[in-house]
């Protein structure tokens, strides 16, 4: 009988410099069933091997730090228990997509411009001082929006999305909720700006679809929802634009 | 080595570093301004703050309402002119996060929604559902991406300040993905680096939050103002301590012992009430309720949860699954993924765990410290509103009412200032890169530091835990002496350069561990109860002829700290009896305190 408060994990290692190509490497930890996987990846380094490279802060699944591929799937380790896998090695590999940097780390860096890209403000409709107080926003004006700004940047959606793998470039689902969740405030003016960021050819139009963005959202932010939204938006415009130009 | 020359710089990207970015890209956009952190900004532990932001907005509410909260809360040792501008600015500065998009909740008129929320008098706590630290750092660091004259440097670990003629003028950065350094020179340099409750056990705190900023300025000579006073957060996750809101029994949750017995009324927390009423019962301050479960463990009126902690049951079944959802998402969802509990259905067991440091980087009202050019703003730093017991939504504030204070100032003293002298400082950022190289390459066979961090974490929540008795102040005074004579001779298992996530733990432990001394040094002298600070050993009472003071504790190398008191500012609010409940009530009524 294999003992169920042991388990086995193999994890994608590389160290750049020194490995030829990335390799697993096996390991076991201990008085693992009340484990996160990220306790286990923390136990493993604090006991076995503390070279091993992996991101992490809050433990709660609101940092967005630990997204990291387990079992095949885009995840995050903190909110991820071991006894909710199924029986057997656990394999942890870096998030797909992603070039890696080390171990279970991959570069942030094109997510973050892409995030930067979109213009993330408010781009106000009529500019307010601090002494005229908070604009109205009622509860129906901020659902409109609400759902898309709980994106956490945890990447996962990259993660699984067949068409960022294939074009680096995409502007992706993560962005395109962030786009979403301003574009739908009763705040803003930006929209035509944003939209005009995405018409070309690495825009909204790259998505094929698939929807998988938002299956392995673990903040339910529905990315498949912001971009389909952007696809009739941004259609929208270039049919206004077609006719401005005749 | 790689050097950038700005005109002021921030290290921390959090809440506080933000906002101090946009405050002085505001004040000057022609000036430089390098924000350094040691993650991406939208990791920093802002986003991990639930329950929402306090400012005076309801007519029948006022600032002086605000101000006594907050000085009662703090057992009379805030600094109350800081109190006084911080509570006239904090709505301000919530207006301004809300032009700038945070979604918070709103009334269906459209009006800003506020909750209750532990020992404030009337509710004037600001809130996006429970997540409101997440949405104002992430509207925050969208925000900020507007000026091309922020210069980001993500995930950037900060190695030391570079001090040159009395006054810091930049710090020297470790870069983990290519294990390169920085030099980076400015005129004036603002701390934002966060709190240091890592350094216990069990605490609400991400891995991020081990003080760095507050031993980087220690070790330079300034002391740290309050640092025996570390909250207890009284509802957390038995075992990883992880934060279910106050904001659960702001909307009316219960609090009740292993009988199912609202227990805090047995400790001058009543009269019970089915619904929340203010300053009573669970919506009394944080160190009451945790020195509360306390006394109620040694009454043998706690569970005992599988992974075998005490904890008690935050029940929030009576608020319905439509308002857990509305209000208090998050923390549904913590219970239902991590505990595999349905707060509409079940109570969710919970403990205190350490939340916040109190104390910190001591500042004046403009967020300056003692050394030259150098400004603290938010958890690290001590401008003085929270004394000795931080009520609950007043840090969220303090992030962005000092944080522009610290921006605008740093850069009013940049523009002021005279050339950084270069050399010099380059010169002491090469020796500070040799001395982080040396440790990582040290061989000889030593402990893993893991194994001091768990000793370090274990001693603290010993001897500065909920109450606290000499003997035991001393024994973890003593360990920690020891722990940083083992420190000196760790070796690590990771040589490289790439990633080396060993290497920077070993160098936040070397942080903790000065930060974890000045707290235990700072508690073992307080011979008084006050606040989160609270004694058994024949110092119960508040004393405040002899402790109505701040203590100071100094940096003395490889000794101990060396602690002294300043004085406390009293403007407005007498020293007075502090309670809460009916008496507290009372009290008021007669006008006794207030």
């Amino acid at each position: 009988m294999p003992d169920p408060a042991k388990r086995e994990l193999r994890i994608l290692r590389y160290q750049p410099g020194v490995d030829a190509a990335p390799a697993f490497g096996t390991f076991w930890v201990e008085n693992a069933e009340n484990l996160s996987v990220l306790e286990a990846l923390q136990s493993i380094k604090d006991t076995l091997d503390g070279s091993l490279a992996f991101r992490w802060s809050c433990r709660m699944a609101v940092c967005g730090s630990c997204g990291m591929m387990i079992n095949g799937a885009p995840k995050l380790a903190c909110s991820t228990l071991l006894r909710d896998l199924p029986p057997g090695p656990v394999t942890v590999e870096p998030l797909n997509n992603f070039p890696i940097e080390r171990d279970l780390v991959i570069s942030v860096g094109g997510f973050v411009k892409k995030i930067e890209s979109i213009y993330p403000y408010i781009i106000p409709k009529e500019p307010r001082t601090i002494a005229q107080g908070p604009y109205l926003q009622t509860p129906a004006q901020l659902a409109a929006y609400e759902s898309f700004s709980d994106c956490i940047n945890c990447m996962l959606c990259y993660a699984a999305c067949p068409q960022f793998g294939e074009n680096p470039d995409f502007i992706g689902p993560g962005a395109m909720a962030l786009l979403q969740r301003y574009n739908g405030d009763s705040r803003d003016a930006g929209r035509q700006k944003r939209l005009d960021a995405i018409h070309g050819e690495d825009g909204v139009w790259s998505c094929t679809a698939v929807g998988i963005c938002s299956e392995v959202c673990p903040k339910s932010v529905d990315p498949a929802n912001a971009v389909n939204q952007n696809k009739t938006n941004s259609a929208f415009d270039f049919f206004l634009r077609f006719l401005r130009k005749e | 080595m790689e050097i950038f020359e700005a005109d002021v710089l921030i290290i921390g990207a959090g809440g506080a570093g933000l906002r101090a970015a946009i405050a002085a890209t505001l004040a000057d956009p022609s000036l430089t301004i390098a924000l350094a952190s040691k993650v991406l900004p939208m990791r920093s532990h802002t986003v991990a703050a639930e329950g929402g932001s306090a400012g005076v907005i309801q007519a029948h509410d006022s600032l002086e309402n605000h101000f006594n909260d907050t000085v009662h809360g703090g057992d009379w040792l805030c600094e109350q002119d800081v109190v006084e501008y911080f509570v006239s600015q904090a709505t301000p500065e919530l207006i301004q996060l809300e032009h700038w998009g945070c979604p918070w909740s709103r009334k269906p008129d459209g009006e800003i929604n506020v909750r209750a929320f532990g020992g404030m008098k009337i509710e004037r706590t600001w809130f996006a559902a429970d997540r409101s630290g997440f949405h104002i750092l992430h509207t925050l660091f969208q925000t900020s991406t507007k000026y091309p004259q922020i210069k980001r440097f993500d995930e950037a670990f900060c190695l030391d300040l570079l001090v040159a003629d009395g006054r810091a003028q930049g710090a020297v950065l470790l870069s983990p993905s290519t294990g390169a350094f920085t030099t980076i020179l400015a005129r004036s340099v603002i701390l934002a680096t966060g709190g240091a409750g890592r350094v216990f056990r069990q605490n609400t705190n991400g891995g991020i939050v081990t003080g760095d900023g507050m031993a980087l300025a220690y070790r330079h000579g300034v002391p740290l103002r309050d640092m025996e006073f570390v909250q207890y957060h009284p509802t957390c996750m038995p075992g990883s301590g992880i934060l279910f809101s106050e904001a659960c029994r702001g909307e009316g949750g219960y609090l009740v012992n292993k009988d199912g017995y609202r227990y805090l009324q047995d400790y001058g927390l009543g009269p019970v009430t089915t619904t929340p009423r203010n300053k009573t019962m669970e919506l009394g301050p944080r160190d009451r309720l945790s020195q509360a479960f306390w006394q109620e463990e040694r009454k043998g009126r706690t569970l005992t949860t599988p992974n075998g902690e005490s904890a008690v049951h935050l029940d929030l079944r009576h608020l319905g699954l439509a308002k857990l959802k509305e209000r208090l998402p998050l923390i549904r969802g913590l219970a239902m993924e991590f505990m595999g509990i349905d707060p509409a259905d079940t109570p969710i067991p919970v403990r205190p765990a350490v939340h916040y440091t109190m104390g910190g980087i001591i500042t004046d009202i403009q967020t300056a410290t003692p050394l030259a050019g150098l400004f603290a703003a938010g958890e690290c730093s001590s401008v003085g509103i929270h004394g000795a017991n931080r009520l609950g939504s007043n840090s969220l504030g303090e992030l962005t009412v000092f944080g522009r204070v610290a921006g605008e100032q740093a850069v009013k003293f940049a523009k002021e200032a005279p050339a950084v002298v270069a050399n010099k400082l380059v010169d002491q950022a090469k020796a500070a890169a040799a001395k982080a190289v040396a440790l990582r390459d040290q061989k000889g066979g030593g402990e893993r530091h893991s194994v001091l961090r768990k000793e370090m974490a274990a001693t603290m929540e010993r001897g500065c835990g909920i109450y606290r008795l000499g003997t035991e102040m001393q024994e973890t005074c003593d360990k920690l002496a020891e722990l940083k004579q083992r420190a000196k001779a760790i070796t690590l298992d990771d040589h490289s350069d790439v990633w080396n996530t060993d290497w920077l733990a070993a160098i936040e432990l070397g942080y903790q561990l000065d930060v974890a001394q000045a707290m235990a040094h700072s508690a073992l002298e307080r011979k008084e109860s006050r606040g989160a600070h609270q004694r058994l050993d024949g110092f119960e009472k508040r004393d405040d002829d002899k402790y109505l003071a701040h203590s100071l504790a100094h940096y003395r190398g490889d000794g101990p700290p060396e602690i002294s008191y300043g004085p406390v500012k009293i403007t407005k609010s007498q020293p007075g009896t502090r309670a809460y409940g009916a008496l507290g009530e009372q009290l008021e009524k007669d006008g006794t305190h207030a």
